[in-house]
């Protein structure tokens, strides 16, 4: 039994650690969330150029190796800093599924220029009436000869406005609850019928309503087979999980953190908040959700790079547990600074937004709670 | 013991649904149904229909222009009123200071001020907190010190909502010495905010609205004549005023119809069928029953002549407890939807494609900013803590 980091990892976590504590203050982090296009690309440049962007790609397709374990040492750290640059959408999610379903030319084509930070991709596989249930998706494709005609809606495309090129969850047969009959297609983000919507998200970040109206593309866009991406498509999803997982457990030490501190400089009935035996209590009931946080975090992780990659029930256990930690730490750090915690200006309220954010992607709490029970 | 309505309350139930539904503006009640914040034509315009009838102030005494309504006739105009989507008056003029300025204030400043706050011609704030003085409210030190006539007041206020909009404020301000007791140091004052030297700034909270200000004073002159009461006797006047505050803040009527309209929306969804958001909402929904009958409760107990003692506090913190369950519930089922933010969509002149079903899209910033129930109003620690001293005896 080891719980210790190799040396590659913790030569990773000072690199990116390193990075959020000198180039990612508040204020600059506020300058790239109002910028036009939500993240910096002179980051993105330099995080290519760190190497990080092939953490979670396999050695034979040029990455890093793709542990489960190597991703969340990047995530947590980029957990502390709520670092908004599309690490988790374009690389784990959209670079995860391209790595898992696509042909060797497809992924000379993507991944070089994605690892070397040329390329952002987007994932749409989410639609309005779904929730989490990916064989519920309906967005149609039909296949007629060498055309690939695609028609529907994806809903909360994270990097669906900036990216290049999206990777789009399709029915291309059967009904909305069958396994089979979902296909991933690559489309041309500017291709003509594409009709994008971007805003921002709650938590500072970007995403997009995607409309395709008969966009019509060569069935050679197809990524992997058709009719069978499902169990691909859940693997990665179930993968950017673990990588937000870790983001929670990054941004919960910063809250636990900031609000210790906080609560021993602010004074009220002369006397430091620290003092109160009720807010102590509550501070420590933190700290223990944190650390519950972070033991689940790596039991998954593990159990995912045991398991060759897959391990729903033990990824679903951590993403019911860590939502449970993040809403709670989150809550308590707000209401423990009293009226500041609930102001824009200060950082305490971004990492509740974003460990609110957390609970909801890529599977409730409630929804991993209930496929654990079911596994 | 019984909770039946008498054949005289049934029809005044009538009268107030009919009124509500002749006489409440669309435009109003669809934002309110959605949860979207109001602008502040919306509140007077609505005020001052609801004055035309006599029906703002149902807490005031008849003389000054109260309803004269049984605590069942008001509990009925609360939930006929949240029912319809009629926004609640604005609690600054009506609910907190006009209780001070009635029980407290003289002739000539009831004259003064009563019937600009009835008829919304006056928007007042609530000038208390201050950068150091939270939940430890008696230790604030914006100053006022005698100079003839005037008080010249200098210091900072903060958290005052929509205080960008008030023409007055309600003011707790230190006339004592430092060597006074806080309690016995402060004073009430009524302070007209186009004062030379009043300068309001803007806090943006989490939902990105600006709801809140800092406000800063510089040898502003007020004069003594509109002082409540007697010097170093405001924290008095205050403490009555909070307790009026909090037996507003159950906010029962409000949860019942957001709840309902929550089960209405999942109706539609996958949600609905699943037994952990079934008992979710049930769990939500039993403790707001509790809760209801513990407010009448207490509503009955001040209708025999007590006022609302500390059990009220009881109120406040269930009442914000049970609310942001509720935000918490809309958030879950907005699912992906809870993520999207764009405020700009639900503005009149918004003409292009929404994002996400209709009143989802804003559950997420409304639970971020609910958040602030706890806080303010006596945040829920210090509610606990007056009910172990002031009911347990801790
Ligand atoms: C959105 C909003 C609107 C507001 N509007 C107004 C307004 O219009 N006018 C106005 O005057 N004020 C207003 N307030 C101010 C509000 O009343 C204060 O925020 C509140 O009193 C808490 O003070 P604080 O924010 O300084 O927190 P602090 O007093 O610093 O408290 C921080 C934390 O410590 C806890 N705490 C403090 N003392 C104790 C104790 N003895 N035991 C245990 N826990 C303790 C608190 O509960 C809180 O969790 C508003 C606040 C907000 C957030």
């Amino acid at each position: 039994m080891d719980f210790s980091y190799n040396e590659e990892q913790q030569m990773l976590k000072d690199s990116v650690g390193k990075f959020v504590s000198q180039d990612y203050d508040w204020d600059s982090r506020r300058a790239i969330v109002d910028s036009d296009s939500g993240y910096s690309s002179a980051h993105w440049k330099l995080f290519a150029d760190l190497g990080w962007l092939t953490v979670p790609f396999l050695e034979a397709d040029g990455g890093l190796g793709g542990s489960a374990v190597d991703l969340i040492v990047v995530m947590e750290e980029m957990g502390k800093g709520l670092v908004v640059e599309p690490f988790m959408a374009n690389t784990v999610l959209a670079g995860g599924l391209l790595s898992a379903l696509a042909d060797s030319g497809q992924k000379e084509a993507l991944l070089a220029p994605l690892m070397a930070g040329e390329l952002q991709l987007a994932l749409a596989f989410a639609e309005t009436e779904n929730r989490y249930e990916l064989n519920q998706i309906a967005c149609g494709g039909e296949i007629n000869g060498d055309t690939l005609v695609i028609n529907g809606h994806k809903s909360m495309v994270l990097n669906g406005g900036v990216a290049q090129q999206l990777l789009v969850a399709i029915r291309t047969s059967g009904k909305p609850g069958d396994d089979s009959g979902i296909s991933i297609a690559l489309v041309d983000a500017s291709a003509a019928g594409v009709n994008r919507k971007e805003y921002t998200t709650v938590d500072g970040q970007r995403a997009a309503d995607i409309w395709f109206e008969s966009v019509s593309i060569p069935v050679t866009a197809l990524v992997g087979a058709d009719g069978g991406a499902l169990s691909a498509l859940q693997a990665t999803i179930d993968r950017a999980a673990l990588a937000v997982c870790a983001e929670a457990v990054g941004a919960m030490q910063v809250s636990l953190t900031k609000t210790v501190e906080y609560s021993k400089i602010r004074k009220q009935f002369g006397v430091s908040l620290s003092t109160f035996q009720a807010l102590q209590h509550r501070m420590a009931r933190m700290f223990m959700e944190v650390e519950q946080a972070k033991s689940i975090l790596l039991m998954a992780a593990m159990a995912m790079d045991h398991a060759g990659g897959y391990a729903p029930r033990e990824l679903s256990a951590a993403k019911s547990r860590i939502g449970k930690a993040a809403r709670k730490v989150s809550q308590e750090s707000v209401q423990i600074h009293g009226g500041i915690g609930v102001t824009d200006d200060l950082d305490v309220g971004h990492y509740f937004k974003r460990l609110t954010s957390i609970q909801y992607l890529f599977g409730s709490t409630d929804w991993h709670t209930r496929r654990f029970a079911a596994a | 013991m019984n909770i039946d309505f008498s054949p005289e309350e049934q029809a005044f139930r009538d009268e107030v649904h009919a009124f509500l539904q002749d006489e409440l503006p669309q435009d109003i009640s669809e934002r309110v149904k959605l949860g979207l914040h109001l602008e502040k034509e919306d509140y007077v315009r609505w005020q001052k229909i609801l004055n035309q009838r006599g029906w703002v102030a149902p807490n005031w005494p008849v003389e000054y222009g109260g309803t004269g309504w049984s605590s069942t006739q008001k509990y009925i105009w609360e939930n006929e009123r949240t029912m319809a989507g009629a926004p609640e008056v604005i609690a600054f003029g009506t609910k907190m200071v006009a209780p001070v300025i009635y029980t407290f204030g003289t002739d000539e400043q009831k004259e003064q001020f009563l019937p600009d706050i009835l008829a919304s011609n006056v928007w007042w704030c609530q000038g208390y907190s201050e950068p150091n003085s939270g939940s430890d409210l008696a230790s604030l030190r914006t100053s006022a010190v005698r100079d003839g006539d005037d008080y010249i007041v200098n210091g900072t206020k903060t958290w005052t909502t929509l205080g960008q909009y008030a023409d007055w404020m309600f003011c707790l301000v230190r006339t004592g010495g430092p060597e006074v007791k806080n309690q016995q140091a402060i004073s009430f004052l009524l302070i007209d905010m186009t004062t030379p030297g009043i300068t309001v700034s803007p806090i943006y909270l989490l939902d990105g609205t600006r709801e809140v200000n800092e406000i800063h004073f510089e040898n502003v002159r007020v004069p003594v004549s509109n002082r409540i009461g007697e010097e170093n006797e405001g924290w008095t006047y205050a403490k009555v005023l909070l307790t009026h505050e909090r037996t507003g803040t159950a906010n029962v009527a409000n949860s019942k119809s957001r709840l309902a309209s929550l089960k209405e929306r999942a109706a539609q969804s996958p949600l609905a069928t699943d037994p952990i958001w079934q008992q979710k909402v049930a769990d939500a929904e039993i403790e707001l029953l509790a809760l209801e009958y513990t407010e009448l409760r207490t509503l009955a107990a001040v209708s025999t002549g007590k006022a609302p003692g500390p059990e009220s506090s009881i109120l406040k913190l269930i009442g914000t407890e049970v609310l942001q369950a509720i935000d918490e519930l809309n958030v879950e089922l907005a699912g992906y939807y809870g993520s999207a933010f764009v405020p700009e969509q639900f503005e009149p002149d918004y003409n292009d494609i929404m994002i996400g079903p209709d009143q989802t899209a804003n559950s997420a910033p409304t639970y971020f900013n609910h958040r602030k129930t706890t806080i303010y109003g006596g945040s829920n620690e210090i509610q606990t803590n007056i009910i172990c001293k002031a009911i347990l005896g801790l």
